[in-house]
């Protein structure tokens, strides 16, 4: 950490001297290209409503937390929402009702579940920091927790991308080449859930999902390839999250949903420029 | 797992991969409590070229699938090579009816075919030496040009060239392809099926063709399925030209 901060000191921006800042921007640094890379998968297999559900899966996840008397929620979160997501991809599998109905059913169940118990004793106003997270109170021991899913991810994403993406071109594709689909897409969705639960309490369930599809969907207007796709959706998101946490510092707003905001106008402008191309495209 | 041998190149004939012979054995099919397929049993060896054929909603796409291992059944499914040792997991060459997929995708034919023929991830970038590769095989269907397009954009003729490319590469012990040419023009469907007999006389691969179309038949085919929930009928070609020569219907 101490590198970190001696190499952010020679930065000219004022904001820097707080150590909470050079915390947050370097969480920012770690959480930015996990949530560029894995979302484009994410929006590629029409699964962001999935993860959105996932990220307010988390709710349940604490009210299970406290119930075991723990002191940190992030075990009983990230247990939580990998079971929910295994439940809900089972049971979307045999269900006949359609994808969205499902997920919607569950997510809501999950929801109240958590409110539910969360507010015993009108106890709920001590947890709703998880609603809009606080980047500004990341220590470094959460950050290394950060840096490992970074990691796990890149390992994940170099060994089965291919697969992965033949299998979002499509599945009978993918089995006739002998790829192992539901084993690929149970490893998928638990990496989602890890990584959407340990970046809650720093972005918030109620915008942890943005992170995850906005710079993705801003990339996937203006890309031509998967390497494009790729490299947009991690510049964007780190060009978001970055000037995100600066703006929020300076506006004193909410550093998550100021980055959301962010990713926002990225998407506005990557449309336009997206549909300029697609026009110009069309013409004879 | 795909060796470099197995890839499509100018190999002589004889340094062929263990063939697969293709055993069916009271296979059954339901869906949703429907019986789609009903208690089917044949036997089709190395080298042949079949075609399965029937009216719409005779279950020919799910036999197919079911063969590829998507869908469960009742009964067996044996893969055995030329010599009769039976063999768990076969390559599989398989070209759906109708890729569907997301059109809007940013996703390129050498993406496709580079993530299927190398462990190299596509999203970092493609190796020279792999996208030669794939431009060999994309050449072999007409499609080389096609590399850098993107997948959406395809036409429907150039998407099923693509597909087959695709289906080619390692170069499959079974080939199944459903209703292959579809989309293709006469000059387009003739080059489709020439290939097809040039690597059915290259790599003796047992291909599985659902088509409507009779000319196949008697142009191509070695034997033929009629299939209308269960077997109609099942023989060589010229059994059936015969019956038709008699006035036979089958």
């Amino acid at each position: 950490m101490n590198v970190w901060y001696t190499l952010v000191e020679w930065l000219p921006f004022s904001f820097l001297q707080y150590d909470f800042i050079k915390n947050a921007l370097l969480a920012i640094l770690l959480i930015a290209p996990i949530f560029g890379l894995a979302g484009t998968m994410v929006v590629n297999n029409r699964m962001s409503y999935f993860s959105d559900a996932l990220g307010h899966s988390a709710l349940a996840g604490i009210a299970l937390g406290t119930l075991l008397g723990l002191q940190d929620f992030l075990l009983s979160m990230i247990l939580f929402s990998v079971l929910f997501g295994w439940l809900l991809s089972g049971i979307k599998n045999r269900a006949r009702s359609s994808t969205d109905t499902i997920i919607g059913v569950f997510s809501a169940t999950a929801v109240a579940l958590g409110i539910a118990l969360l507010s015993r004793q009108g106890g709920f106003t001590r947890y709703s920091n998880f609603l809009i997270g606080d980047i500004l109170a990341i220590r470094p021991s959460d950050i290394l927790i950060l840096l490992i899913v970074l990691v796990l991810l890149l390992l994940f994403w170099i060994l089965f991308f291919n697969r992965l993406l033949i299998l979002s071109v499509n599945a009978s594709l993918a089995r006739s080449k002998g790829i192992s689909v539901r084993a690929l897409e149970i490893a998928f969705m638990t990496l989602i859930a890890v990584l959407v639960t340990v970046s809650i309490k720093w972005i918030g369930t109620l915008l942890i999902n943005a992170l995850l599809i906005l710079p993705a969907a801003a990339a996937r207007n203006v890309a031509g390839s998967i390497r494009s796709y790729h490299g947009l959706s991690v510049l964007f998101s780190l060009v978001s999250g970055v000037s995100g946490l600066i703006l929020s510092f300076y506006l004193d707003t909410s550093a998550g949903a100021t980055i959301v905001l962010c990713s926002a106008v990225i998407f506005a402008v990557s449309w336009l420029v997206g549909r300029g191309k697609t026009d110009s495209r069309e013409e004879p | 797992m795909p060796t470099e041998n197995r890839k499509i190149s100018h190999q002589p004939a004889q340094n062929i991969h263990p063939r697969h012979n293709l055993h069916l054995n009271h296979v059954t099919v339901r869906r949703g409590g429907k019986c789609i397929i009903t208690d089917i049993t044949f036997s089709l060896a190395c080298g042949e070229l079949v075609v399965v054929t029937g009216p719409n909603g005779g279950g020919k796409s799910t036999l197919l699938r079911t063969i590829l291992g998507e869908w469960p059944y009742e009964g067996t499914i044996i893969f055995s090579d030329c010599q009769g040792n039976i063999s768990t997991r076969p390559t599989i060459g398989y070209m759906p009816q109708h890729l569907i997929f997301d059109r809007q995708a940013p996703l390129t034919v050498a993406d496709l075919m580079l993530a299927n023929s190398s462990r190299w991830p596509v999203f970092l970038s493609h190796r020279q030496k792999d996208r030669q590769e794939i431009s060999k095989i994309l050449e072999q269907v007409d499609a080389s040009r096609l590399i850098d397009r993107r997948l959406g954009e395809l036409s429907g003729g150039e998407l099923q060239r693509v597909t087959l490319a695709f289906a080619l590469n390692p170069i499959p012990d079974i080939l199944l392809l459903d209703e292959p040419v579809s989309a293709l023009d006469v000059k387009g469907q003739a080059l489709f099926y020439q290939l097809v007999l040039d690597l059915r006389a290259r790599y003796d691969l047992l291909t599985l063709v659902v088509s409507h179309n009779l000319d196949i038949v008697t142009k191509y085919a070695t034997s033929l399925i009629v299939l209308n929930r269960t077997i109609r009928f099942s023989g060589p070609t010229r059994d059936v030209l015969e019956a038709r020569e008699r006035g036979t219907t089958i």
